[in-house]
């Protein structure tokens, strides 16, 4: 019972300490770019259930700019065993719902080609930071789907059980496969890329899918597809200066920092 | 033409929590906006029994989603659930809350009702537009959506309670099928300390390296208690294995927005600005007067953890003993 595992990854600023540009656009031009932080957790999910069951394979999906493709490399590094690169430049400016659309349209296509069993995504992206596109991808699919994974309990050829983290304890939920799980970080520790993983993934060549491959139109796809856009930028408002609470000893501070937070109706 | 702001209110675990009223506080921020109307939806497996407590806070009028097979999360049937009320509704701004359970349902419904979607909106500007953290909380975006129907997550800690004020607005139950589910829950496991959820809490006490070990947690766990606020912590202090990865604020961890944030031996990385920099107060406790957390603070204190912490504490309840004779 093998399982065809995708793990969808993105391509990152590798820092999020960035300015605004005179027209309000974040500037970015020059950052380099990474595998998105929380995906690194969804390759090591994908890799370790790929081990578990032989003959699995664990396929890495992006949509992105020629750039991109580094991030499939990244996964392949870490033990993926290929990857897909969606892209094209009518794939650009596009928000969670253009590109769960091409992710769907590019899982049809995989399932098409080989049923497909699982597909993990990260917790969410570094720059939009949303945590959607898992679920929103499973929705255009009418798969099944959850958020905030910590482990995969089970997983055979129809279903998959796992835990999902809420804010006040775990729920077990068991999902019909295929289906699409995004991942939180206590679901694992990642691997550091291995030296045989790093010599395939420079070997690696990855099928270039554009949206006319996918059968997308260019209405759907990029900024044209978009639901909503970020119209612009800025700096969050500057904080007041601080005060600095002096004392001789700790003790004479200890009470100062207590008058002040009664003064201001925080105790 | 869709016509009305729908507030979706989720009960967790068949009860309502006091942030739920956050949603018809910024619903009613978007319908005065749009100059729409305000209506709520409870979705549940006791719905009923929960809209007399909504009727009463802004809303034109209650809609209540009952169903069995609501009494526990899944995506599908809720997401068939809300979109149900949402078509009664005829509503043009469907509003969630931005936890797990409002986030997935948010992602959800934005297929299934072709809308654009934000999530975690910290303010609502009066054309309808809204803002939203971006980076990592380095920037903030001002988000505008080009379809005709939008879904959005409000931030928690953000918007203004609605208060049960006025005549209760009309109830009326809204029936959907749930249909075959391709997802099942199976069951639920709460957690064992009554540990106050990050996430919402109106107060904060974060701890990072500067404590030096799970052992320098003990002292901060106790001013935490004397305040009534929820533990944090730092990614370093989380990867040295003191406390689990549920405390960790930042980037990779979780975003809060408390009144009160107070970190304790925390640098101020800008990984966990991330996930703190919009709170109210921020106190920073500190040996370095010039790491960027004391740079950034509203009140910085300087000095030892180990022997600022225990006095801070005896000073909160010796206060709280007078406040509250016995
Ligand atoms: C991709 C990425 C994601 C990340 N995500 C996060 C995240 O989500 N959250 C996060 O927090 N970090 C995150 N980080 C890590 C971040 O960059 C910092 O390494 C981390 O925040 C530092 O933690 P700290 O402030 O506790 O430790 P340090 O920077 O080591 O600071 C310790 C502080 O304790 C003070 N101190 C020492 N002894 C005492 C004492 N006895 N009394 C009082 N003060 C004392 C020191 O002066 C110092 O300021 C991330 C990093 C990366 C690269
Ligand atoms: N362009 C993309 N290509 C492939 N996967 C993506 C892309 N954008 C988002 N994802 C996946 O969806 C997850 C959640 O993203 P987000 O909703 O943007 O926070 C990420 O962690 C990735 O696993």
């Amino acid at each position: 019972m093998a399982l065809n595992i995708i793990v969808c990854v993105k391509s990152t600023p590798s820092t999020v300490n960035v300015g605004v540009d005179a027209d309000g656009k974040p500037k970015i031009a020059g950052v380099p770019v990474a595998l998105n932080p929380f995906d690194e957790f969804a390759v090591e999910a994908a890799v370790r259930l790929k081990e578990s069951v032989p003959g699995s394979t664990a396929t890495a999906l992006t949509v992105g700019p020629d750039a991109a493709a580094e991030v499939l490399r990244e996964a392949i590094a870490r033990g993926a065993d290929g990857g897909v690169h969606v892209t094209g430049p009518e794939f650009e400016g596009g928000d969670s719902y253009a590109t769960s659309l091409a992710l769907s349209a590019a899982l049809k296509k995989l399932h098409a080609e080989k049923p497909v069993s699982l597909v993990l995504f990260g917790k969410n992206t570094s720059d939009a930071g949303a945590g959607v596109v898992g679920t929103q991808t499973a929705a255009w699919l009418d798969w099944a789907s959850v958020c905030a994974v910590k482990k995969l309990e089970a997983v055979d050829e129809t279903s998959a059980t796992v835990l999902r983290q809420m804010e006040d304890g775990v729920d077990t939920v068991k999902l019909k496969l295929p289906a699409c799980v995004s991942t939180i970080k206590e679901i694992n520790e990642p691997r550091l890329p291995s030296l045989k993983g790093k010599m395939a993934s420079k070997k690696a060549v990855f099928p270039k899918w554009t949206a006319s491959d996918l059968g997308l139109q260019p209405a759907q796809t990029g900024a044209a597809g978009a639901g909503a856009v970020v119209v612009k930028a800025a700096l969050p408002p500057a904080r007041p200066a601080g005060l600095k609470v002096e004392g001789a000893t700790a003790a004479e501070k200890a009470a100062k920092l207590v008058d002040i937070l009664v003064e201001r109706k925080l105790i | 033409m869709a016509n009305g702001i729908l507030v979706v209110i989720l009960p967790s675990r068949g009860t309502l929590s006091p942030s739920s009223y956050e949603l018809l506080g910024a619903g009613k921020a978007l319908a005065d906006a749009l100059k729409q109307p305000l209506l709520a939806a409870v979705v549940g497996g006791n719905a009923a029994a929960l809209a007399g407590d909504v009727a009463s806070r802004g809303a034109s009028k209650v809609l209540a989603v009952e169903h069995s097979s609501l009494t526990n999360f899944t995506e599908e049937s809720y997401a068939k659930a809300a979109a149900a009320a949402v078509a009664k509704a005829d509503a043009s701004r469907v509003i969630l809350p931005s936890t797990i359970a409002g986030r997935s349902l948010a992602a959800r419904l934005a297929v299934l009702l072709k809308a654009g979607l934000a999530t975690d909106v910290v303010e609502i500007l009066p054309d309808g537009k809204v803002r939203r953290g971006y980076y990592g909380g380095n920037l903030i975006a001002e988000v505008e959506f080009k379809t005709p129907v939008a879904v959005l997550t409000v931030a928690p800690m953000t918007f203004p309670r609605a208060e049960a004020a006025g005549a209760a607005a009309p109830i009326e139950a809204v029936s959907f099928e749930p249909g075959s589910s391709v997802s099942e829950f199976v069951s639920f496991e709460g957690e064992t300390s009554r540990e106050i959820d990050l996430g919402a809490a109106e107060k904060v006490v974060s701890g990072g390296a500067g404590l030096g070990s799970a052992e320098g947690f003990k002292p901060l766990f106790e001013l935490a208690h004397a305040l009534g606020a929820a533990v944090g912590a730092s990614r370093r202090a989380v990867d040295s294995g003191w406390i689990p990865y549920k405390h960790q604020v930042g980037l990779t961890g979780r975003t809060v927005r408390p009144k009160l944030y107070v970190a304790v031996g925390i640098s101020g990385q800008i990984q966990h600005l991330a996930g703190m920099a919009a709170s109210g107060t921020i106190v920073a406790i500190n040996s370095d007067k010039d790491c960027p957390l004391m740079q950034m603070a509203s009140i910085a204190v300087q000095g030892e953890y180990s022997e600022l912490l225990p006095l801070i504490t005896a000073e909160i309840k010796a206060r709280k003993g007078h406040a509250v004779p016995a």
